[in-house]
This record gives C-alpha cells, sequence and structure tokens, in this order.
C-alpha cells in the first residue's frame, strides 16, 4: 500500500481579486480562499496512484485556521486525512521555513512515507520552491512538472517536459514530485461530498509549532533568509500618444515617430 | 597581499540556445552589477565537452569560469549539479548567484538554496543593488498583478532565479581573455536517485514567445480565423511571434501555445503590437514587462489602450493590411 502525502496551499481567489484602486495594491484579507489550481492536480495524481496500486492519502496544509477548508475538499474528494498546521508564529515564514515546516511536520505525522506530491506552483506568490526544497530538506530525491506517473515494483516512473526536452524518469521511493496542471485534470467533487465532509466528522488533525517541537525562532518571518522590502502594483497609467484617421496615414507616422524603435526589435 | 575580490556567479545554462541565452543576459547584467559593487563575474559550467561555452562565457563578459568537464555530467542531473554546485560555493564563497528561470533553473536553484541555508527569489524581473550594497530582487507574484522587492540581508550567498529576456546580453567580444579554473569530478559524488532514462527533444517552435523580441498579439476584436490568419503573416514579417487571448484560443482560430496571460505565457517583448484586445486583467498580467506597446482597437477607450505607449484607434484588420504593406516595401529596399 503507497503511502502518499500531499501539500496543498490555500491562495486567494485571484479572479475576484479586491484591489485598492487608490493605492493599487491588493487587499488580500478580503479574498475569499481556494485551493492552489496546482494543488488540485497533485491530488488528483495522488488519488489515480491510490486508486491503482491501493494507498493512503495524508493532505497536509500550513496556514491560517481557515486553510482547513481545503483539508476538507481534499477529504470529500477521496483524501484519506488532513494535517492542518496553524500557528500565528509561522507567519510570513519564505520557502526556505516553509519546507522546514513541512518536512517536520511529514516526518512526525507521516514518516514512512513513499512519495510526496506537491503542485508546479501556487497562483499567488509562485515561487515554485517548496517541492524540490522540502525534498531537499527531507533529503529524498525529487522531480519537478510530473507529468505522469506509475510505480514499478520500487521505483517510480515518471514523464515530464523540462526545457523543451520530453523526459522517462525514474525515481527511488521515497520521492517527491510536483506535478504540472497540464495532466490530471482534477475530478469533480460533488456539493453533497463536501458537505459531508464539512459536517461528518472528516479526519483533520491541527498542530502547531510546539506540537512538533520546534523553536518558535525557527519558523517564522525572522527565521526566513529573504525579507520582502516593498509589494507594489507595476500597472501605472501610461501617457500615451494616440493616432487614428486612414490606415495608410497612422502607419506612415508610426514609422515616422518610432521607426528606430520597430527596426530596432525587427532585428533588420 | 593581494585581496580576493568578492564574485558574482553566473550558473552555465546551455542546453539549448535560447538557455543559452539567459545565461548571457545574465552575465550583462552581472557584469553591470559587478562594477557597481567592485567585485568580478563568475560563471560555472558543468557538463561534457562544454569548452566551447566556456569560451562563449568569456567573450560574454565572465572574469571566471569555474568548469567541471566529466562523462559523468553528460546528462543535466539535479542532484549532482546540487553537489558539486555546493562544493565550489562552500570552497568559493561568491557573494551573489544568478540562475536562468529555466525549467532545470526553477528545479535546481531551491535545492542549492536549501543546502547552503540561504535565501532565493524566483523568476525575477529585475535586480538592482541599494545603497546597503545588498541584491534587491524584483520578483512578480499574483500573476504579475504585483511586484515584490526582495533580499537576503544575512545569508550568503545571495540567489535569484532570472526570467529570460529581462537582460540584453552585451556583444561577444573573442578577443576578452578569462581565468579558466578547472575543477576536477569529485570521487565522491553521491549516486543520483533520480535516474534519465530517455530524453527526446520536443518539435519545438524556432523561438519561443517568451524571447521574442516582437510579439504581435491578437484579440476577439479581429473579426474571423481568417482575418486573424494575417497576423501570423504579420508577425513573421517582423521576426516576431505570435500570441492571441483566451477567446481567440477557444474559438481556434490560434492554438494554446499562443495563448498571452495568467492561464497561458508571460511576454516581455521590446515591441508589443496588440490588435482588437480589451486588455482583460487577466491578458494584461502577461504583458507588464513589455518595453513598448502598440494597442489597436476601435474603442479609444478600451483598458487595452489606457496601457499602451501608442494607441491606434482604427479597425484592427485594416491597420494590419497597411502595415503588412508598408513592411514588405522595407524589405524590399
Ligand atoms: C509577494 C510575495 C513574494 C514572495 N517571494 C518569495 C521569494 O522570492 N522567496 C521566498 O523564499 N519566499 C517568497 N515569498 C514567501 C512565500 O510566498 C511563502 O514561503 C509561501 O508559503 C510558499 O511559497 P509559494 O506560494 O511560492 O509556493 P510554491 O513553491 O510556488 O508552491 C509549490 C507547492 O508547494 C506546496 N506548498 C507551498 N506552500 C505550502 C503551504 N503553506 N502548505 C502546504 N503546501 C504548500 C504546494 O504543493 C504548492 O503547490 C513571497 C511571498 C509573497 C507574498
Ligand atoms: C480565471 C480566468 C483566467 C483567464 N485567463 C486568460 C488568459 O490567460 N489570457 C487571456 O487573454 N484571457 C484570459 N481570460 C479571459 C479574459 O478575462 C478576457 O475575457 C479576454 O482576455 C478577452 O479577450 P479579447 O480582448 O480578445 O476579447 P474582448 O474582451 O471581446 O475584446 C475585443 C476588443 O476588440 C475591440 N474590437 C472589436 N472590433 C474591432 C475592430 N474591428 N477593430 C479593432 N478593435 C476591435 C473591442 O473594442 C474590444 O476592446 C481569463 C479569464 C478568467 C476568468
Amino acid at each position: 500500500m503507497l503511502k502518499l502525502v500531499v501539500c496543498i496551499k490555500q491562495v486567494p481567489m485571484v479572479s475576484e481579486l479586491p484591489w485598492d484602486s487608490k493605492t493599487g495594491t491588493l487587499r488580500r484579507e478580503l479574498a475569499d480562499g481556494m485551493m492552489n489550481p496546482a494543488c488540485r492536480h497533485a491530488l488528483e495524481a495522488a488519488l489515480q496512484l491510490k486508486h491503482e496500486y491501493g494507498g493512503h492519502i495524508t493532505a497536509i496544509t500550513m496556514g491560517p485556521p481557515m486553510a482547513e477548508e481545503v483539508l476538507r475538499e481534499a477529504v470529500a474528494a477521496g483524501a484519506d486525512r488532513g494535517v492542518l498546521l496553524t500557528d500565528r508564529r509561522m507567519a510570513g515564514a519564505d520557502t526556505f521555513v516553509t519546507s522546514f515546516i513541512l518536512a517536520h511536520a511529514i516526518q512526525k505525522e507521516c514518516p514512512d512515507f513513499d512519495l510526496i506530491l506537491c503542485g508546479c506552483y501556487t497562483s499567488d506568490s509562485e515561487t515554485a520552491q517548496v517541492g524540490p526544497q522540502l525534498a531537499e530538506e527531507l533529503d529524498i530525491p525529487g522531480v519537478a512538472y510530473v507529468e505522469h506517473i506509475e510505480l514499478d515494483k520500487h521505483t517510480f516512473r515518471m514523464r515530464r517536459v523540462s526545457d523543451n526536452f520530453l523526459e522517462t524518469l525514474e525515481m527511488d521511493a521515497p520521492g517527491l514530485i510536483t506535478v504540472t496542471t497540464q495532466q490530471y485534470a482534477p475530478r469533480y467533487v460533488s456539493f453533497a461530498g463536501v458537505q459531508d465532509a464539512f459536517f461528518d466528522k472528516a479526519d483533520i488533525l491541527t498542530i502547531g509549532s510546539d506540537d512538533l517541537g520546534l523553536d518558535p525562532e525557527m519558523t517564522g518571518i525572522k527565521a526566513s533568509p529573504t525579507k520582502i522590502l516593498d509589494v507594489y502594483s507595476p500597472t501605472a497609467e501610461k501617457e500615451n500618444i494616440v493616432m487614428k484617421g486612414a490606415a495608410r496615414k497612422i502607419v506612415d507616422q508610426l514609422f515616422e515617430n518610432f521607426g528606430d524603435k520597430i527596426s530596432g526589435a525587427i532585428g533588420k | 597581499m593581494k585581496e580576493n575580490k568578492r564574485e558574482i556567479w553566473v550558473f552555465g545554462d546551455y542546453r539549448n540556445y535560447f538557455q543559452n541565452r539567459v545565461t548571457l543576459q545574465l552575465l550583462a547584467r552581472a557584469t553591470d552589477l559587478a562594477s557597481k559593487t567592485d567585485a568580478e563575474v563568475g560563471a560555472v559550467v558543468l557538463g561534457r565537452d562544454v569548452d566551447e561555452y566556456v569560451n562563449e562565457y568569456i567573450a560574454h563578459g565572465a572574469h571566471k569560469v569555474y568548469v567541471t568537464d566529466h562523462p559523468r555530467l553528460k546528462d543535466y542531473n539535479v542532484e549532482t549539479y546540487v553537489a558539486l554546485t555546493e562544493r565550489l560555493v562552500r570552497e568559493h564563497q561568491p557573494e551573489t548567484i544568478l540562475i536562468g528561470a529555466t525549467s532545470f533553473g526553477r528545479e535546481f536553484a531551491p535545492r542549492v538554496a536549501k543546502r547552503l541555508g540561504t535565501g532565493l527569489s524566483a523568476d525575477c524581473v529585475g535586480l538592482d543593488i541599494n545603497e546597503d550594497g545588498l541584491l534587491v530582487q524584483t520578483a512578480p507574484s499574483f500573476g504579475g498583478n504585483l511586484l515584490a522587492k526582495i533580499v537576503t540581508p544575512d545569508r550568503r550567498p545571495q540567489m535569484a532565479t532570472v526570467r529570460p529576456g529581462m537582460f540584453q546580453e552585451l556583444p561577444h567580444d573573442y578577443e576578452r581573455t578569462g581565468e579558466i579554473i578547472q575543477v576536477p569530478l569529485p570521487d565522491d559524488v553521491p549516486k543520483a536517485r533520480v535516474r534519465l532514462i530517455i530524453a527526446e527533444r520536443q518539435p519545438q517552435r524556432d523561438q519561443r514567445i517568451e524571447d521574442a523580441r516582437v510579439v504581435v498579439c491578437g484579440g476577439r476584436g479581429m473579426g474571423s480565423k481568417n482575418k486573424f490568419k494575417k497576423l501570423f503573416e504579420l508577425a513573421r514579417l517582423m521576426n516576431g511571434e505570435l500570441g492571441a487571448t483566451r477567446p481567440v484560443v477557444y474559438s481556434k482560430w490560434a492554438d494554446h501555445e499562443s495563448l498571452i496571460g495568467q492561464a497561458g505565457r508571460h511576454i516581455s517583448p521590446q515591441v508589443l503590437f496588440s490588435f482588437g484586445i480589451s486588455g482583460a486583467i487577466q491578458h494584461t498580467a502577461a504583458i507588464n514587462d513589455a518595453d513598448f506597446i502598440i494597442a489597436v482597437n476601435k474603442n479609444p477607450n478600451a483598458t487595452m489602450m489606457k496601457m499602451a505607449d501608442v494607441a491606434i484607434v482604427a479597425d484592427a484588420n485594416q491597420l494590419c493590411i497597411a502595415l503588412m504593406k508598408e513592411l514588405k516595401k522595407r524589405i524590399r529596399n
């Protein structure tokens, strides 16, 4: 039986991002949360592996208490249990610290795992670093951007596209993969299924730094090697030049004013 | 005694031509940053039969190249490359390491950073040095809707992966000389736990749209599949690539490869032509890095027109035809 761990992050719903039009910043606290899209694909890959080879799936997330929602959703889709890592002292963790905490939680809650599945990146800070860093922290092999995975005795065999190469790879277990959004289209979870997971007793464990025996000094913003100096919106309205009239005339005008710029880019 | 200069390293990613370009772009940027901090530029090249790249990197600005050339390094392998890079860094203590945000770079860099206990920013679109001498890394988030300025104040090296096409490479100078440091493959490199069975080069377009200097992007305002087709020709006339919005892709006027936006690709051309596109945030998030935007729309108030440097109020199709005529005339002369 395969022991599978799926790492899931809750992200703000991007298509409905509330903007503060005065300051041009994102009002993140107002956005509804959802399961990160790539994590859905990772979960689907885990569900298919479970279906094929038999297995047990632990879904794990680190985030504010409301991130529990994504675990319930995962359970509704077929995960066996959820682990919520929540602790105010974990806030502001960068990928270095996030992967450190996740690694400790996995070692405590699911030490005999065969495979960890992550999304290839998130839709909010989108660094794509947590998967590879988690593998490094646990000292296990890892493969990013996996499109297909199967098990062959004790080795995983997978396919992925990396820098225009279609690769077939083998990896010893235990290992970690990050799953692309090209394949493993997430299954539809019925509303009733989600309701059950919300109202029935889904197996969800909530833990914090103390439960993991982690020094809070090592888990939050202070422990993070990277510091964010500033976050801003790049779209400033430009002073622009407006051209109108007959197409022919406009093209002449365009080359008169910007011919150099255009030919420079064309390279001729 | 001569003080050793601090070094800014660039990871030599040469797997195919376009990644080769990002390495050259990073060498150019590193040269600039090095001149501001009185540092030197080092390149790291791991592989087999890599002389060609070593020389290329020197011609493009590297003062030093650290090379490990060995049959065991024939294929890119994350674990092996991480192990070798860790040793090099521990020995030579570079101040900064820049890595192209290629598929490989984005898999390799996080593990190196973790192993070295340092910070890493992802897919940067800008790099600068601030008054404290720190590398300020500008990284996009939320599909390019926000930019974050990130530093690694205390740990070293400072590490960033950088998106291709953000910096201009320096013209090559094959007269330049640089120091080549041959580093033998250590005996105790751990056996890789991931093995490559087969790699086939994907049938690839001649140029990736992310690297294109000119992109012609078309939207629903082109009117029909037949009219939209002209944009392919226009892009070709300018050695550019074609991009499209989601409704265009859904209507099969263009393939999914061309989708520009939150659900598709991010581009950073020198010149972007935008035809019949309204400028929804899911699309514009991916074009913020274009240097110069020329938009054509019959509606002067479309968001796309406000974002443009030149806003042309006209029928997209007619303007496309007029532009093609002019370009053909110029090519003939
Ligand atoms: C604007 C902004 C910019 C940032 N830039 C950087 C930066 O350059 N460098 C840096 O180190 N940190 C950065 N951070 C911090 C970073 O967002 C956090 O560390 C975050 O928790 C994880 O990074 P990610 O969302 O990029 O994950 P990714 O690495 O993109 O996530 C990939 C996968 O890892 C797993 N995963 C990620 N986070 C969690 C989680 N909390 N719980 C469970 N699984 C998870 C999921 O499977 C996910 O699909 C930034 C934060 C912000 C707000
Ligand atoms: C979750 C999500 C993700 C999405 N991701 C993407 C994405 O990645 N990429 C993307 O592009 N979209 C994406 N979209 C869709 C996006 O919201 C817009 O619907 C889309 O970008 C609009 O495309 P368009 O500008 O071609 O069409 P329209 O909005 O219909 O605009 C057509 C424009 O053409 C102009 N026009 C009409 N006729 C003419 C003419 N004869 N000459 C000149 N101009 C003319 C009109 O004035 C109008 O401005 C996403 C949406 C969601 C919800």
